[in-house]
């Protein structure tokens, strides 16, 4: 990651007009349940099936926005962010696991289908407290954060870099999906979860709960991505860069690198972790498919498509290639990886600064 | 490191002891002696030049110093401090900035941004987070961009400043750090006649109130610095005292002066 990239200082006219795209696009954005609610007649009607993909690809914006703070800036190539996200999704698949109650098959009071059919007596202990939402959220958070933690102190502190780092994270995503395939995990083995009731006493799968969900993933993604622009302009994020073009020579001038990798790693697994727990109620399934290496892969161009290192890049890139994927899934699916790879390539040739760079002006 | 700045004068507790402290040190790579039972003493507030031929291991010194390479063999010391258990970030915050032989600045950032990171602060990150420039950091920092005659650049990002540039702003971040050694490898490479000059007349202020460890092989500037010299060849001292004592120094002409 020794290429500098552009961290663009737009002059005031230039952070107007950004910001006054950006709100423009949460207020189409947040018509879309609305419209939703038009009589199918209606020129303006928006389907099901809009909102609800709609939906999806805000998670995945936030999803981006997480990657694009480790490696846009600072410089962390993981490639293991789908794990952070397929984690936090499991957190909130065993909490409306927990919500089916008696409703299962087997109708058993407490324990989830794939228990009973497994011969479980009781609820394994790691299963405790799922039935309280907060609870759930936090460990969407908290596991992800933990397993960055572990993962980015070991690494960070023998100065594991570069492609030695994204190697480990593959390794990490492709170890979690194994794990996670053994029915013995308590997990569901292949199946995962799927079949969920409800969610905060709300019937899923109702025009209703689509436009609860959609709303809370693009607050999600509102909030983190002011958060994500107060630390990209704080000193901490001018400190991030710098580890990003020349690590060592920060460490020089006093930084203890190691922190503040770290910092911005967990920060970032946790927020996808969030990302993954909004996801899994709106696409109704978890499963160990979300931890395949190729999914870390796909999002980190999403990143690189809309352009790294700028946070409305990543929001972009995850929209852009998103629609593109669901476009070309339907008209031709065998082409979607190979367009992929090419999209990867045509960019890192081409617009080496991504699809945002093509509207903002390059530094000076 | 908790306080913003200290005053940058009477620090030292006995301006008598050495501040740096080298005795006996070796680096092997490889089987290769970088470093050869290298001693060097540098006190409080002196100014010190270090010259010798390429590959003597005048830059290898500094690494020992700063913490980026462990000796084999030797002891260093900053006060009293032992470096060689030290990492770069501990030792940088004791009180040791470098200026690198191949300058290194932050391309992304602006001449402003690199010297507000060197700043002497508070350099956790939620600190960083919570980092607000307070009028009196914006003038030291606006007062040393003056002093580096970057002024007109100051808004400008450092990919696009020229070498000799570069070298200033390097220097610009030392004097942020507001560090009690400095070390400083061939600060002139690449700076016009004046510049050199400019350099020169820089150093020798800054010493006195800090110790200036300053490597440079242009030794029409190591005499405009005045300073005591040291001579390293092949990793060991060969001589040192005045420019003019070391320039007439029979083993100095010939490893060094007299190719
Ligand atoms: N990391 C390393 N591994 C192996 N050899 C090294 C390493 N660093 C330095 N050396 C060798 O040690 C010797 C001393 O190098 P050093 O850079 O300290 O010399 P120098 O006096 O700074 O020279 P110059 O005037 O060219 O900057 C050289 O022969 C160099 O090749
Ligand atoms: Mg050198």
């Amino acid at each position: 990651m020794s290429a500098t990239i552009a961290t663009p200082a737009p002059g005031t006219t230039g952070r107007l007009t950004i910001r006054l795209v950006l709100i423009g696009a949460i207020l189409v954005l947040a018509v879309l349940p609305v419209l939703n609610q038009l009589p199918a007649e209606s020129t303006l009607h928006v389907s099901d099936f809009i909102v609800s993909i709609t939906g999806k690809w805000i998670t995945y914006a936030v999803l981006a926005l997480a990657i694009d703070l480790a490696w846009g800036y600072a410089g962390i190539l993981s490639l293991g962010h789908g794990a952070f996200f397929a984690l936090g999704g499991y957190a909130m698949g065993m909490h409306l696991m927990r919500l089916i109650g008696p409703r299962g098959v087997y109708g058993h009071p407490t324990l989830p289908d794939f228990m009973v059919f497994l011969g479980y007596q009781e609820l394994p202990w790691y299963w405790l407290g799922f039935e309280h939402f907060p609870y759930a959220v936090l460990m969407a958070m908290a596991v992800p954060g933990v397993l960055a933690a572990i993962l980015g102190f070991l690494a960070f502190r023998s100065r594991i870099t570069g492609v030695y780092l994204s190697i480990i994270t593959q390794a990490m995503t492709y170890a979690l999906m194994l794990a996670f395939f053994r029915n013995d995990m308590g997990f569901g083995g292949n199946n995962g979860f799927t079949d969920f009731k409800e969610l905060l006493g709300m019937p899923l799968n109702t025009d209703n709960a689509r436009a609860v969900l959609f709303y809370a993933s693009l607050a999600l993604l509102v909030v983190a991505f002011l958060a994500c622009t107060r630390i990209t302009q704080s000193k901490l994020g001018r400190v991030l860069v710098a580890i990003r073009d020349a690590e060592s020579r920060v460490r020089f001038l006093g930084y203890d690198v190691t922190r503040h990798k770290l910092f911005v790693f967990v920060l970032s697994a946790a927020l996808a972790g969030l990302a993954g727990a909004l996801y899994v109620p709106q696409v109704g399934i978890i499963n160990p498919g979300e931890f395949s290496p190729g999914n870390s892969i796909e999002a980190v161009i999403w990143v690189a498509v809309g352009g790294r290192g700028t946070l409305v890049g990543a929001v972009l890139g995850a929209f852009s290639v998103n629609a593109l994927k669901t476009w070309l899934t339907t008209v031709a699916p065998d082409l979607w990886l190979f367009a992929l790879g090419g999209l990867f390539v045509a960019v890192t040739l081409f617009l080496p600064r991504g699809l945002i760079g093509l509207f903002a002006k390059a530094p000076k | 490191m908790s306080d913003g700045y200290s005053p940058p004068l009477g620090r030292s507790k006995d301006s008598s002891a050495p501040v740096l402290y080298l005795d006996g040190v070796s680096v092997v790579f490889d089987g290769f002696r970088a470093l050869n039972n290298l001693s060097l003493v540098v006190d409080a507030g002196e100014l010190r030049a270090i010259i010798g031929p390429n590959g003597a291991g005048k830059t290898t010194m500094m690494d020992v110093i700063t913490g980026k390479t462990r000796p084999t063999a030797g002891v260093v010391r900053f006060r009293d401090h032992d470096l060689t258990r030290l990492d770069e970030a501990t030792i940088a915050n004791l009180g040791i900035g470098r200026k690198f032989q191949k300058p290194t600045v932050f391309d992304a950032l602006t001449v402003f941004e690199n010297l507000e990171l060197a700043l002497k602060a508070p350099r956790g990150p939620f600190a960083c987070l919570a980092w607000l420039l307070s009028g009196e950091a914006r003038r030291r920092i606006e007062a040393t961009v003056e002093e580096i005659g970057l002024t007109a650049r100051m808004h400008d990002r450092a990919a696009i400043l020229s070498h000799g540039q570069r070298q200033w702003l390097e220097i610009g971040m030392l004097l942020m750090q507001d560090p009690e050694l400095l070390l400083v490898d061939e600060p002139v490479a690449g700076m016009t006649d004046q510049e050199t000059e400019h350099t020169a007349a820089l150093l020798v202020r800054i010493a006195g109130q800090r110790s200036v460890v300053v490597v440079e092989h242009d030794l029409e500037f190591v005499r405009a610095l005045g300073s005591k010299v040291t001579v390293l060849c092949e990793g060991s001292m060969l001589s040192e005292g005045s420019i003019d004592h070391v320039q007439n120094d029979p083993r100095v002409i010939e490893v060094y002066l007299g190719r």
